[in-house]
């Protein structure tokens, strides 16, 4: 990976002309304050407390905005060493591009898919579980990445240089497996270094938006086995190397917006099929006002049932987003899923409000309830928190 | 026999040719509301593309005031609605965020937003279109392309603004999504272009009025309003709209605009 980014920068930095058209700065930094309501599983583990976050942008365009580079280092810091604080670049590549094409070379982040609640599809960056256990947040993935451009789609084809591991919280962090995912004995199937390709064909057709895409390298997914280290029980993860096929399709139909997605994934260890699927409906102007009303339903379904390592396996979600429109810019998205089988539930509350000059104001909410012995996330079932953001952009 | 059908034939013409004469003369409301923003329109084509820096000053009852920047590219598209991107640059946190519109002049609109954060395009249901634009006075179907097929109009009568002649006429959405029953267009007769909008809400009742200021002609044939002015009469808040730096001719293709150029507009 370093020596990939020390190439890259070196490539950049070559093609990089005298007289640059445009450049600037910019950055955002956020306070954050994280605070568990109940008691943790592991008495090591913290209850909450503050972590600070800066992400910066750097933007140069020269060629006639033919030619881009974008460099986006990130950090956070954290009070309580839970293993949360690391640095991470979340971009750094060259772009070009022409009439009908786009060439870019750096690390990059890319988002496949359409649904809301299980970003299924999308495979190319590792999720930064550090951040969020949603998996919203990424880490940056280092690729060549090239896209001809059709009438009606886009043909995007990427190398996948290097692969980035998922990381885990410490002993001391909350929403972590019990026992630890043992991060320092991660098993390849093939080795670290192995490539990965993958191709996606994505268009517009008058009311549809359609994405048929191929992956295959290792998996971002890791399997875990149970096994001991030094005489203790830890989570060995275990990286296989997957071919995956998938389409999401979205339709929009006035205040309907519809959306699926669905996959077919081969492994050594499986191989399975899954989807997800749903709309939004959105009521404009509710009761005479600016605001709006979206409501959200959205089901999951994965062939391998209780036995995939994913949470999402047979659930319902039902989400409510309220939009403002106001000067603030005020959202609230909160979620309930519902696993159909083993009848854990799981509760997410998103809000979020622009203050004066260059502030906001984030607030999440997120609860484990009644969650199952045999569920994926019966780990974080006494982890339940709240979290209260202030973003200042520089 | 073949004397009374020629007669009869004759007779047809006549008649045909008496109603079409008095459809020149007096020409229905309709008619003449749909002549005039046909050439409004008209007087609009062919100006290819241009790109534009737009400052957004909002103003609530209050007097509070908040700033939004964007910067607009706008193509025409031959046979159909223009195609346009705005890209946001304040306020900070919606900033790289772009907007991209492909108007349509029967059909609804097609629109994708790009966030950055995520780096996620996504489809915008159509009917959003009523809603406020960024949190100001403007709606979203406010700033898209005034298509002539977007309404249909009436003719009310010839009048004077700021001392100038004008055409005042009425115009209807089409679309049963739009926020607005009707509009009253104020019409330079001259120059053929929108000088004074009143918005009536679906109960008919006086909304909004849009002011066409410091008007400049590019190209030597389009005009462009350097700033619009929309005050809110039920809520008392304002947004001035100023447009600088318009470029037009840039040789912006179809290319320019599909998701990848929106994913690269920063």
């Amino acid at each position: 990976m370093d020596k990939q980014l020390a190439a890259i920068l070196l490539i950049a930095c070559l093609l990089f002309p005298v007289g640059v058209a445009f450049a600037e700065w910019s950055a955002e930094f956020s306070l954050e304050g994280r605070w568990h309501t109940e008691e943790a599983v592991d008495p090591q583990q913290h209850s909450g407390g503050l972590s600070l976050s800066g992400l910066a942008e750097y933007y140069a365009s020269w060629d006639g905005g033919d030619q881009q580079l974008v460099f986006k280092p990130f950090f956070r810091t954290s009070e309580y060493h839970d293993g949360r604080a690391h640095v991470d670049i979340r971009e750094l590549y060259w772009l070009m591009s022409g009439d009908d094409w786009e060439l870019r070379v750096g690390v990059d982040k890319v988002f496949w898919g359409v649904t809301e609640a299980y970003h299924l599809v999308d495979v190319i960056n590792q999720a930064d579980l550090l951040e969020n256990p949603d998996g919203e947040q990424k880490l940056g993935q280092p690729m060549i990445k090239y896209s001809h451009e059709g009438e009606v789609g886009v043909l995007d084809a990427y190398l996948l240089l290097g692969f980035r591991e998922r990381a885990f919280p410490n002993e001391k962090g909350r929403l972590r497996t019990h026992p630890m995912v043992d991060v320092n004995n991660a098993q390849y199937e093939t080795h670290k270094d192995y490539p990965g390709f993958a191709a996606r064909w994505s268009g517009s057709l008058d009311d549809w938006d359609l994405g048929l895409a191929y992956f295959h390298g290792i998996s971002r997914e890791p399997r875990f086995e149970l096994s001991l280290a030094e005489g203790v029980p830890v989570l060995t993860p275990h990286y296989d190397v997957i071919d995956q096929v998938s389409l999401d399709v979205q339709l929009v139909d006035d205040d309907w917006l519809w959306k699926f997605e669905t996959l077919y994934r081969s492994g050594s260890a499986n191989s399975y099929a899954a989807a997800t699927g749903g709309f939004e409906y959105t009521f404009v102007g509710i009761a005479d006002t600016d605001m709006d009303l979206g409501v959200l339903l959205e089901l999951i379904y994965d062939d391998r049932a209780e036995l995939a390592a994913t949470p999402f396996n047979r659930d319902v979600f039902i989400g409510l987003r309220w939009v403002g429109n106001d000067v603030a810019g005020t959202e609230v998205l909160a979620g309930l899923l519902y696993d159909q089988q083993n009848h854990s539930r799981f509760l997410g509350v998103e809000a979020s409000r622009r203050l004066v000059n260059d502030w906001k104001f984030e607030f999440q909410l997120r609860r484990w309830l009644g969650i199952a012995l045999d569920d994926p996330t019966y780990a974080y079932r006494q982890d339940d928190y709240f979290e209260a953001k202030l973003i200042k952009y520089l | 026999m073949i004397k009374r059908d020629l007669m009869a034939a004759l007779w047809l013409v006549f008649l045909g040719s008496l109603l079409g004469m008095t459809q020149a003369t007096a020409q229905t409301p309709e008619a003449r509301g749909l002549e005039i923003a046909q050439e409004v329109n008209h007087r609009d084509t062919g100006f290819g593309d241009y790109q534009v820096d737009m400052e957004m000053l909002l103003r609530n009852q209050h007097g509070d005031e908040s700033l939004r920047y964007m910067r607009s590219r706008v193509m025409e598209v031959s046979g159909d609605g223009d195609k346009s991107m705005i890209i946001f640059d304040r306020p900070r946190d919606v900033k790289g965020t772009a907007l991209l519109t492909y108007t349509h002049k029967s059909e609804p609109d097609d629109q994708w937003l790009y966030l950055p954060a995520l780096k996620r395009v996504k489809r915008i249901a159509s009917r959003n279109k009523s809603g406020p634009f960024m949190g100001s006075e403007f709606a979203y179907e406010d700033l898209t392309s005034q298509e002539v097929e977007k309404y249909t109009y009436r003719f009310l009568q010839e009048t004077e603004l700021n001392g100038q002649p004008m055409f005042l006429i009425e115009r209807y959405p089409v679309d049963e999504n739009s926020g607005y029953k009707k509009q009253q267009v104020w019409i330079n007769q001259v120059e053929y272009r929108a000088e004074k909008i009143d918005f009536y809400d679906r109960k008919e009742s006086l909304l909004k009025t849009l002011v066409f200021q410091d008007y400049h002609q590019y190209l030597g044939q389009y005009w462009r309003s350097g700033e619009m002015v929309m005050q809110n009469h039920q809520t008392g808040k304002s947004t001035v709209l100023t447009w600088k730096n318009f470029q037009f001719r840039n040789g912006f293709t179809e290319s320019d605009f599909k998701k990848n150029a929106l994913k690269r507009a920063k």
